[in-house]
């Protein structure tokens, strides 16, 4: 369908209960489900001759560890025929294995490899699931919040082992990051009193 | 007397100059055909999604000229709509043509690399020894813009970082003029070569269910005739006021893919003629100062600009909550920035979606059954990159 409400209507009629939350924004549909429906949910928008999402843009994961449900779970969605985009998301908590779409789409091979690597998020029925984009021999998940940027390791080449060898970070001057948050804006309770004024007007 | 064979493994890169960068290929050979292929990836591998939740909008920017480094500006664009998206703030017209012009000579930068080494694979060498020359003009109208010939760092939310220097229109107009010559120069070289057709028709043919299956893009899905050009399905800044045409191709094998190739170069000098004889001169960044860093002569004189200057480039400037896709049509493919603000100066969360790595993936069905010698062909037709394949 051309009509992007049109879209959201027929798609939350046609799955239902399945759709906990939809939203339009930026021309865009979000849709945010439970992870037991990913496969029928994704079968049915590919399918569907009204959606027709023949591709997989890509899957990502963001982090939030905070949250119980750490995960959240991403996949970007195209119809070429209706020249349309749709955003499909969930969450999961850290110890989660979640359904893989190499069934439906050969694509997500490895974008859920990309995954995996980056989160430590496992799919079940992937059928190569390995690191990717990290070295060989890597531990960790390097896109996880508490993972720091100059990571644990550094490699070098050992003369007197003749082969490179991997060691704790030294660094000659620890990360600096600065709060740059403006100090001008007042403390907290000034801060609410003015944004409570500003809804009064 | 039977004779047991086995399958001979052969590692193909990271080192081999036909590996367009550092590609590690595992390839099973059953005598001379490709029986399995099983790229490694991953050798460039910096981190820059994870750089880029650490730093400010704006020093985000030269990161994404490191991906795909033969046409820098196209990645910048997807960073900069995204981030104007959110923001929710016009773009100057002057600064929409120049981006547009500037991505378009992108494109050709990108191309005229993608066919001349592609010739270079299957044993023509001249081609690129034409070819780079035209790069080396292009890109210093990139030095002259931005200040470097590669990294150039020159989109920001907003518009662009300085107007153009006094005399560049006039050169990349005469460029337009000369360029044409060149490409026919280059077709005459390969499109009716005997070689270089034996290498290429009906090599790694990708039909049009596969090309969707396998999240192709770009030409990738344009050489297997399916009309798709985000430049004209999804329009961004002022692609809608020009005219162009999207070639598509046919048979969907390497040298339908060449041929549209050598075609889109035709289109972009079409456009870049457009935008030079449309541009006006005017404002090259969008006046809100939240946002935009004031003039050198401001900060002198206001003690209001010295405070925004200053903030800008420590804080940076604040992006509202919100999560968003965008994707632009870059040399290669679909080049998308989905992207999660929190209301802080940082990005929560910035995926960069390339089109080489969706293509890489593919390399498996593509060669399967294919002669040994046919892997540079295609690994060259794919246009891959590794600095955005990586990240």
């Amino acid at each position: 369908m051309n009509n992007l409400i049109d879209l959201e209507k027929k798609i939350n009629s046609e799955l239902g209960t399945k759709i906990n939350s939809s939203e339009i924004k930026h021309n865009q549909i979000y849709l945010g489900i439970d992870s037991e429906d990913l496969i029928d949910v994704v079968l049915f928008v590919k399918t569907n001759k009204d959606t027709k999402f023949r591709q997989l843009i890509d899957i990502t994961v963001v982090d939030y560890p905070e949250r119980s449900k750490r995960f959240k779970i991403v996949y970007l969605f195209l119809s070429h025929e209706f020249n349309q985009r749709m955003i499909l998301s969930y969450d999961i908590s850290e110890n989660e294995v979640i359904s893989s779409l190499t069934s439906i789409f050969p694509s997500a091979n490895w974008m859920e490899r990309e995954v995996f690597d980056m989160y430590g998020v496992s799919f079940k029925d992937h059928p190569d699931l390995r690191r990717i984009l990290t070295d060989y021999g890597f531990e960790g998940h390097p896109l996880r919040k508490d993972f720091p940027l100059t990571g644990h390791t550094e490699v070098r080449y050992s003369e007197d082992q003749k082969k490179v060898v991997n060691e704790p970070v030294k660094l000659e001057q620890n990360y600096r990051n600065f709060d740059y948050e403006s100090p001008w804006e007042g403390t907290k309770y000034i801060k609410e009193l003015t944004d409570s004024n500003d809804k009064k007007n | 007397m039977t004779k047991k064979i086995k399958n001979l493994n052969l590692n193909f890169g990271p080192q081999h100059p036909a590996a367009h960068g550092v590609l590690r290929l595992i390839l099973e050979l059953d005598g001379e055909v490709v029986e399995k292929a099983d790229p490694h990836i991953g050798l460039l591998h910096r981190g820059t999604e994870k750089l880029i939740e650490n730093k400010t909008y704006m020093q985000a920017v030269p990161y994404f000229d490191r991906l795909d480094y033969v046409a820098p500006m196209n990645q910048e664009h997807a960073f900069a709509l995204a981030v104007e998206k959110i923001l929710d703030i016009d773009v100057p017209i002057r600064a929409q043509f120049i981006r547009v012009m500037f991505c378009e000579i992108g494109r050709i930068l990108s191309h005229i690399l993608n066919v001349t080494t592609q010739a270079l694979d299957v044993g023509a060498l001249t081609p690129s020894l034409w070819g780079f020359e035209e790069r080396e003009t292009l890109m210093t109208f990139y030095e002259r813009a931005s200040g470097s010939r590669l990294h150039a760092n020159y989109f920001r939310a907003g518009g662009v970082h300085q107007d153009l220097p006094a005399g560049l229109e006039a050169d990349i107009a005469k460029f337009c003029e000369t360029f044409p010559k060149i490409i026919n120069d280059l077709e005459n070289l390969l499109t009716d070569n005997r070689i270089f057709k034996q290498r290429n028709v009906d090599i790694g043919v990708v039909t049009k269910e596969d090309a969707l299956d396998y999240s192709f893009s770009g030409v990738m899905i344009r050489g297997s005739g399916v009309p798709w050009d985000l430049r004209k399905s999804q329009p961004y800044d002022c692609y809608d006021q020009l005219e162009f045409k999207i070639p598509v191709g046919k048979n969907g094998d390497c040298y339908d893919r060449y041929l549209c190739r050598i075609e889109e170069m035709k289109e972009s000098i079409k456009i870049i003629k457009q935008c030079l004889s449309k541009m006006e001169k005017g404002p090259i960044k969008t006046f809100d100062g939240k946002i935009t860093p004031p003039s050198k002569k401001d900060i002198k004189q206001s003690m209001e600009a010295l405070i925004h200057h200053f903030k800008l480039f420590t804080e940076g400037y604040r992006v509202p909550k919100d999560e968003i896709y965008t994707a632009v049509e870059a040399p290669k493919g679909e080049f998308g920035v989905y992207l999660i603000s929190d209301g802080s100066s940082k990005p929560y969360k910035c995926k960069i979606r390339a089109p080489g790595f969706s293509h890489l993936q593919s390399m498996d069905y593509l060669i399967k059954g294919h002669m040994l010698a046919d892997v540079p062909a295609v690994l060259g037709s794919l246009d891959i990159v590794f600095g955005e394949v990586d990240r």
